[in-house]
């Protein structure tokens, strides 16, 4: 592990939801037996699937795109100090007000502290993941501050008292009848003979958010991107929510995490046209909303910016995984993972769910944070979310990274191995020698008389039940294929030279 | 040509037919198949799992059996070995600092093509029917391995190959790019989204109407075929070489011994 001048020695992990509750199988085992969530997904994720590839097979410079954006992100990374105090330089100097927040905690005290500066007790809320990983909803709520989530899908999971599933749809879990039943108890004042057609629903949704829009005088947003060279800050949706929190109130405070920084305003670039297709499936998304500090006249006239770390300096200090940092929560991965599409995002326990919750999450609270550890095992290495991926991170090599530092990090540590480690081990022994596997596969014959007349294995203990739980092994063959090359072989053709026989050959 | 074969641990020990398939193509093209015999398995399934340290001795004894060897390429049938040939090797031991390791590695990499890819690629074989003889009477449907699909980008090599077989008849496999749950360690670890991602996986080979389901990577065909065979269905799984060796003096089984299916069962 490298680390970079002036970061402290010590990596600060994240906190807030980025722990899963319990590990990943039996949050899956559970998810998976809720057939109608099974449906939900299927159904939503194949929707934006096939929207993103169509969307993208327009764009003939897709490939250098993706290279281009995963270029940019790369060089950030290597210079994250430098353009982080660039980017504060110029936001300050337009009138904006930066703080640095280290953890979730430190984050939501300053939020909290900022609105009740304004006297206020309400607050709209702008979609953001940075705010969800911190937890800021839940603790604004115990300090006597509600805040209202405008966008429709956020909404509906604060309606709900639930948790976002998904980091672009967060109510993906949902159907259309189980929102209008959640609008009809949550909502005051709503039509009840409210139906479940979309329109009516999201009109329903309006009448509700415009109260909210016309009264709030703070607004909580978080932010896509961040250019170091003007100061200027950048919400990308879908809804227009965002732009009027952005613009109605007077005093906006947006939380954001260090890695959203880009040097340029040419870079921005890029990164609209990776964005909107590898989100929503757009050729481009309806809202785009950039400021700089403060305009006099003009929108809020008290611009705060609280900047998190909460673990991305521990993720940016391992020098395999910090490529997750590049992540532009676009959600492309999760929309093509198969793992996500059977388990739904709350099997992941952290505010990041799928492919890059898999890795991020680890990487930010640390692989020895219990049940986060269970993370990197939650995928089959499919690769899909690799190729989806906008910015190019190698999801698969980056969980095969965290597996092994989760094996490493339990090493020694147990009295007794796990089947695990023991099977691992004799493996490795019988596997790094031709002659040892030859030998065991002298035994497989044995191995068929034990299969029994339906030549086939279909029970099997310990840790490869797994396997025998919804799949037969066939008896294995008489005789192995190193066994029959031997015998064929064994005699040298008549005018080759003299060949080593193969146990010869064995001890090389 | 003197190709080397990576017959890989699964397909030496469960499937020899596979390999034995291998090396009658390529000796049936005129080319000399060697086997050197220090080989053993590529070590995936301990760098998959987590495992680098364990990897190490399994990757050096594969550069080692293939460094003693003289040959001119060397092929595997399977995409997903070959693929951590290539890929996982030189990473592994430059992970663990063994850099004449990782050059090695690199080298003997740098030598080996999946089945599929050596015969398209290097021998120009594009049709099996006309070049190899290649004939299988049966509806088939073809599961295109995910490995071989995204870290090898086979392509359509594979089906390509199957198609041109005479006597074939190929039943697409819809959403056939969706990964089959095997993943190694992951179906025990995680072995309910395992079974789901197989169940709608046979359920789609089933919907076909295909007698089997071709494909490239033992692995997969024996997680395929296992579920096929739990779930009580006639429909068995055969490795693209397997199909490929089979001519008409010399069909191959589709109810061979080895095969996962109720029907070779009943025998
Ligand atoms: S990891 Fe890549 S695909 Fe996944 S959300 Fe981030 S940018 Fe999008």
């Amino acid at each position: 592990m490298s680390t970079f001048l002036g970061m402290p020695s010590l990596p600060v992990y994240g906190t807030g939801n980025l722990h899963a509750s319990e590990s990943f199988p039996k949050a899956a085992h559970r998810e998976l037996g809720n057939a109608q969530l099974r449906v939900n997904l299927g159904h939503a994720t194949h929707t934006i699937r096939d929207k993103r590839i169509q969307v993208i097979s327009e764009l003939p410079d897709w490939e250098h795109l993706r290279d281009t954006g995963s270029a940019i992100k790369e060089a950030v990374m290597a210079r994250l100090p430098e353009l982080l105090e660039q980017f504060e330089e110029n936001f300050t100097s337009r009138g904006g007000v930066i703080h640095w927040a280290r953890d979730a905690g430190e984050a939501n005290a300053i939020v909290a502290g900022l609105i009740r500066e304004t006297g206020e007790t309400e607050v709209v809320k702008i979609k953001s993941m940075a705010t969800q990983e911190i937890g800021l909803n839940e603790y604004l709520e115990g300090q006597g501050i509600s805040a209202f989530e405008t966008d429709l899908a956020e909404l509906i999971v604060q309606l709900d008292h639930d948790k976002p599933s998904h980091i672009l749809v967060p109510a993906i879990h949902k159907n259309r009848t189980e929102i209008r039943d959640i609008f009809l108890r949550e909502m005051p004042s709503v039509d009840p003979k409210l139906t479940d057609d979309p329109a009516v629903l999201a009109a329903a949704a309006r009448a509700h958010l415009r109260r909210k829009f016309l009264t709030a005088r703070v607004a909580v947003s978080g932010a896509n991107f961040a250019l170091a060279d003007s100061g200027t800050l950048a919400v990308v949706e879908s809804e227009g929510n965002g732009r009027m929190c952005l613009t109605l109130p007077e005093t906006l405070i947006t939380v954001m995490g260090v890695e959203k920084l880009l040097p340029t305003w040419q870079d921005l670039e890029v990164f609209m046209q990776l964005l909107p297709p590898s989100s929503t499936g757009e050729r481009m998304n309806p809202y785009t909303s950039l400021w700089t500090g403060v305009t006099e006249g003009d929108g809020p006239q008290t611009v705060h910016l609280v900047l998190l770390d909460n673990g991305r300096s521990a993720a940016l200090a391992d020098e395999m995984g910090r490529s997750a940092l590049h992540c532009i929560r676009c959600s492309a991965c999760m929309n093509v993972c198969p793992v996500y599409e059977r388990t739904g995002g709350h099997a992941y326990g952290s505010t990041y769910p799928g492919p890059i919750g898999a890795i991020l999450s680890p990487l930010m609270t640390g692989i020895q944070a219990e049940e986060n550890n269970s993370l990197p095992y939650a995928s089959s290495l499919c690769g899909a979310c690799y190729d989806a991926c906008p910015v190019k991170i190698n999801i698969p090599d980056i969980l095969v990274h965290l597996r092994s530092l989760d094996v490493d990090s339990k090493r020694g540590k147990k009295k007794i191995p796990t089947q695990m480690d023991a099977g691992m081990k004799a493996a490795s022994w019988a596997l790094s020698s031709g002659k040892r596997l030859g030998l065991l596969e002298k035994g497989l014959p044995l191995g068929r008389l034990a299969t029994g007349p339906a030549k086939k294995i279909t029970k099997l203990p310990g840790i490869a039940a797994g396997w025998t739980q919804s799949r037969d092994i066939p008896a294995p063959p008489p005789q192995s294929f190193r066994t029959w090359w031997a015998k064929e072989h064994r005699r040298p053709k008549i005018d080759a030279a003299p060949a080593p026989s193969p146990e010869k050959e064995d001890q090389r | 040509m003197r190709i080397a074969l990576f017959a890989t641990c699964i397909v030496d020990a469960m499937y020899p037919a596979t390999a034995r398939a291998t090396v009658k193509i390529l000796e049936r093209l005129g080319h000399e198949v060697v086997f050197p015999s220090g080989q053993a398995c590529c070590g995936q399934m301990h760098v998959n799992s987590g495992y680098l340290k364990e990897a190490v001795p399994v990757i050096a004894n594969h550069v080692a059996a293939f460094d003693a060897e003289d040959y001119d390429v060397a092929v595997a049938p399977s995409g997903s070995c070959v693929a951590s040939v290539k890929h996982q090797h030189p990473m592994v031991a430059r992970s663990c600092g063994d850099t004449a390791l990782e050059e090695r590695a690199t080298a003997v990499g740098a030598k080996v093509y999946e089945l599929s890819e050596l015969l398209v690629d290097v021998l120009g074989i594009t049709d099996a029917g006309g070049q190899l003889g290649s004939y299988f009477p049966h509806r088939v449907t073809y599961h295109p391995s995910c490995h071989g699909m995204r870290l090898l980008r086979l392509g359509d090599r594979q089906a390509q190959l199957l198609g041109s077989v005479v006597g074939i008849e190929l039943a697409e496999l819809p959403e056939a790019d969706q990964c089959c749950g095997f993943g190694g360690t992951f179906s025990m670890k995680n072995a309910d989204v395992s079974s789901a991602m197989l169940k709608d996986k046979t359920a789609k080979i089933i919907a076909t109407g295909a007698t089997l389901c071709a494909g490239g990577d033992a692995s997969c065909l024996m997680h395929i075929g296992g579920g096929l065979s739990r779930q009580g269905s006639d429909v068995t799984t055969l490795h693209l070489a397997e199909i490929l060796a089979s001519t008409v003096e010399e069909p191959a089984s589709v109810t061979g011994d080895i095969r996962v299916s109720t029907r070779k069962a009943t025998r």
